[in-house]
């Protein structure tokens, strides 16, 4: 505590230089502008398909929007990059990234109404490039403004319901209907939903499922030394089995599972399907939950364990009131990692059989239908991307000693 | 009284304390020194049963402490460590509030002894109760292990090395707190150390110990005077015992009447202080002041006649 007033001031100073040294350009701001400008420059804003399968031609942002609509869009794009290049403050960067991304989410939508003929329901429109970097541009800027503002765990929560939030105010206001996506979304409606549940069943089951034998298994770790490097190195080569080879061998051993324990396939056990998903997903998760509980628990410090018991505290409150608060952000941080690769792992289920967004990935490959791909595709990125941020934000709120780093 | 008798720990064989007897009054401050790998720890973490004996027995109060479970004996016996051990994720109230809310004491009564314990540590209760751990610095982090470790009144305290991480200024108001709370409630502390200056300050009596053995248990002024063996007499320092030796009396012992020149020098000044002021400012004397008042001298030449060995 002593000393670090002084130490802050400092720093300050120090700041304060650097700014007035530098130019005015800020470093990370000036390469993003340079991406977004070079991708609205060169990159189609639109793709045009007369139907879903057929090859692609590509639109100019000139073409893709009513004349008025194309200049403001470009007009907004040049004058967002402008911000980023500058040195300006965080607040302003975030609102300015904010409102290009909505700008530009509001455009695309327009350019799929402007571009598909009225009454042809087999013609395709699609986000071009142009749309794909200057969003990518955009939102490393957004995430960027909020890592500078040093947002709080619920500031940041915050942001992530709004930003939710308007994603489906865009996709209820019927806005973005003429898309691609969207038209393969209609067709499939029903499925979509029930994937989605699949999806999350999946990922967040088998995540339940670790974290029900893993943390007792992490505690037996810690406590029984000679079990710790036997069943931690076991899961380690589990971990290195390629996903694809793991769903192939469990084909076997569950199908005779199937076959001859009474009451299985009742349940939907069975080679292929969901229960190898559920089995592969379940065993990666292991290992994360498994080391995070040994490392938290290692991460209480001796003298408060010797204190707790040098006080009179049992075995059982020290274990309950000192080791698993002190280990819980450490084991959360496991949760974090397990939770937002099965939402991603998940993705393979639909190979063989066991449903999620996989389906639709492997479905649009094999018509070549990019559209179909990206609706399984994006939602799958959503999720991981929305469960990353959540659970980053638990980890903070749990974390009591914010100096001490959580160790993953 | 802690009574110690014949206490043994072995590991593997070997002795970390070794045959160790001593007795402990109530109401005295003992300190534990020796160097590190002597049994000093192992001894104090004995008598609250953090670590079992392999033989002996280790009475409190006339009753052996085998009696009562051990977390039960420990709620009853003050712990404090160097590193302090606070619950990183509690607040300062909830760390005091740890064995009374152990032994079930009401609300109320805990708050009010958070705050009694605070105000005593010199910490304003209403601006520290709800601050974590983290937001204090070493000296504060300090005191509160100290009021955490009397917060259910025991009757005796146990300290490992408990002012181990703090600089010499802080730490040496650490130690006159500590003997101030100390006759306030008459708590018996066993404190070990490995610093001889902590050991003579603080413990009316002091042990020794080397390699699991007690060699000398006897007071400051005993030790100082009469090593029990070249291993106490190298611990003291012969180049120091000296003004170890004048350190431990107050001026007031040595007051005469009569008339000094210059700034005096208060009655319950050290010996060692006064000397130390009459050589720096080449008085063969020093008025002396108690309560805002002359009341006498103490001259260079008795001070000086004070510093050998006791006869």
């Amino acid at each position: 505590m002593t000393g670090a007033g002084p130490a802050e001031t400092m720093s300050a100073q120090a700041d304060d230089t650097r700014v007035k040294r530098r130019s005015g350009l800020d470093r990370l701001g000036a390469i993003l502008a340079a991406i977004a400008a070079a991708g609205l420059a060169f990159q189609p804003f639109s793709l045009f398909r007369a139907n879903r399968i057929v090859a692609a031609k590509p639109v100019g942002i000139l073409s893709a929007l009513p004349p008025l609509e194309a200049w403001l869009l470009v007009a907004v794009v040049v004058a967002a990059c402008a911000v980023l290049l500058l040195r300006t403050p965080p607040a302003l960067r975030l609102v300015v990234s904010a409102l290009t991304l909505a700008v530009l989410a509001v455009a695309v939508g327009r350019s799929g109404m402007f571009l598909t003929p009225s009454s042809n329901t087999y013609a395709r429109v699609a986000p071009g490039g142009a749309f794909w970097i200057v969003a990518f541009a955009f939102s490393i800027a957004l995430a960027d403004a909020s890592v500078r503002l040093k947002m709080s765990p619920l500031a940041r929560l915050a942001l992530l319901a709004f930003t939710g939030g308007a994603l489906w105010m865009l996709l209820w206001s019927g806005a973005w209907d003429s898309l691609s996506i969207l038209r393969e979304y209609t067709n499939r409606a029903d499925v979509f939903w029930r994937e989605a549940r699949v999806h999350l069943l999946l990922a967040i089951g088998s995540l339940a499922g670790a974290a029900v034998v893993g943390i007792p298994l992490g505690i037996l770790c810690f406590r029984v030394q000679p079990i710790r490097a036997t069943l931690l190195n076991s899961l380690n080569i589990l971990q290195t089995i390629p996903s694809m080879a793991l769903f192939g061998l469990l084909i076997a051993p569950l199908a005779w599972v199937a076959a001859h324990v009474p009451g299985a396939s009742a349940v939907g056990i069975a080679g292929i399907g969901i229960a190898p998903a559920f089995v592969a997903l379940f065993a990666y998760s292991l290992l994360p939950m498994v080391s995070n509980t040994v490392a938290g628990l290692e991460s209480v410090p001796p003298q408060v364990r010797d204190a707790a018991r040098g006080m009179g505290m049992t075995a059982r409150q020290r274990f309950f009131e000192v080791d698993m608060p002190l280990a819980f952000p450490v084991i959360l941080t496991g949760i974090r990692i397990v939770l937002v690769q099965n939402l991603g792992l998940a993705v393979l289920a639909g190979l063989i059989g066991g449903g999620g967004f996989g389906t639709f990935v492997f479905q649009g490959i094999s018509q070549t239908a990019t559209d179909l791909v990206l609706l399984g595709a994006l939602p799958t990125v959503a999720l991981a991307f929305a469960a990353a941020i959540v659970l980053d934000a638990l980890v903070e709120i749990a974390n009591p000693t914010p100096n001490r780093s959580a160790a993953a | 009284m802690i009574e110690i008798r014949e206490i043994t720990k072995a590991y593997d064989g070997l002795r970390a304390v070794d045959e160790v007897s001593m007795t402990i009054k109530s109401g005295e401050i003992v300190a534990v020194v020796g160097t590190s790998g002597s049994g000093k720890t192992t001894l104090l973490r004995m008598i609250n049963r953090l670590v079992e004996p392999t033989s002996g027995a280790i009475l409190i109060d006339g009753r052996d402490n085998r009696d009562l479970p051990g977390h039960e004996l420990r709620r009853a016996i003050g712990y404090a460590i160097q590193g302090y051990g606070l619950f990183p994720h509690r607040t300062v109230a909830e760390n005091i509030a740890t064995v009374p809310k152990l032994l079930g004491w009401d609300r109320k009564r805990i708050d009010a002894r958070v705050d009694e314990l605070l105000a005593l540590f010199h910490l304003e209760p209403a601006q520290f109760r709800a601050r974590m751990p983290h937001e204090l610095s070493g000296g504060q982090q300090q005191r509160i292990g100290v009021a955490r470790a009397l917060a259910a009144e025991p009757a005796v305290l146990l300290m490992d090395e408990p002012f181990g991480a703090l600089d010499p200024i802080i730490r040496g108001k650490a130690q006159d707190d500590l003997i101030d709370i100390q006759r306030r409630f008459a708590t018996t502390i066993v404190l070990v150390t490995h610093g001889i200056e902590e050991a003579i300050r603080l413990g009316d009596r002091i042990a020794v110990m080397d390699k699991g053995k007690l060699l000398q248990f006897a007071t400051p002024a005993e030790i100082i005077a009469h090593p029990a063996t070249d291993f106490v007499a190298e611990l003291v320092g012969s180049d120091e015992r000296a003004f170890r030796m004048l350190s431990l009396t107050p001026v007031s012992d040595l007051m005469e009447p009569g008339e000094a020149p210059g700034a005096p020098i208060d009655a319950s000044a050290s010996l060692k202080d006064a000397l130390s002021e009459a050589l720096w400012s080449g008085r063969r004397a020093l008025p002396v002041l108690r309560d805002g008042a002359i009341v006498g001298r103490v001259t260079r030449d008795s001070l000086i006649s004070r510093a050998g060995r006791p006869q």
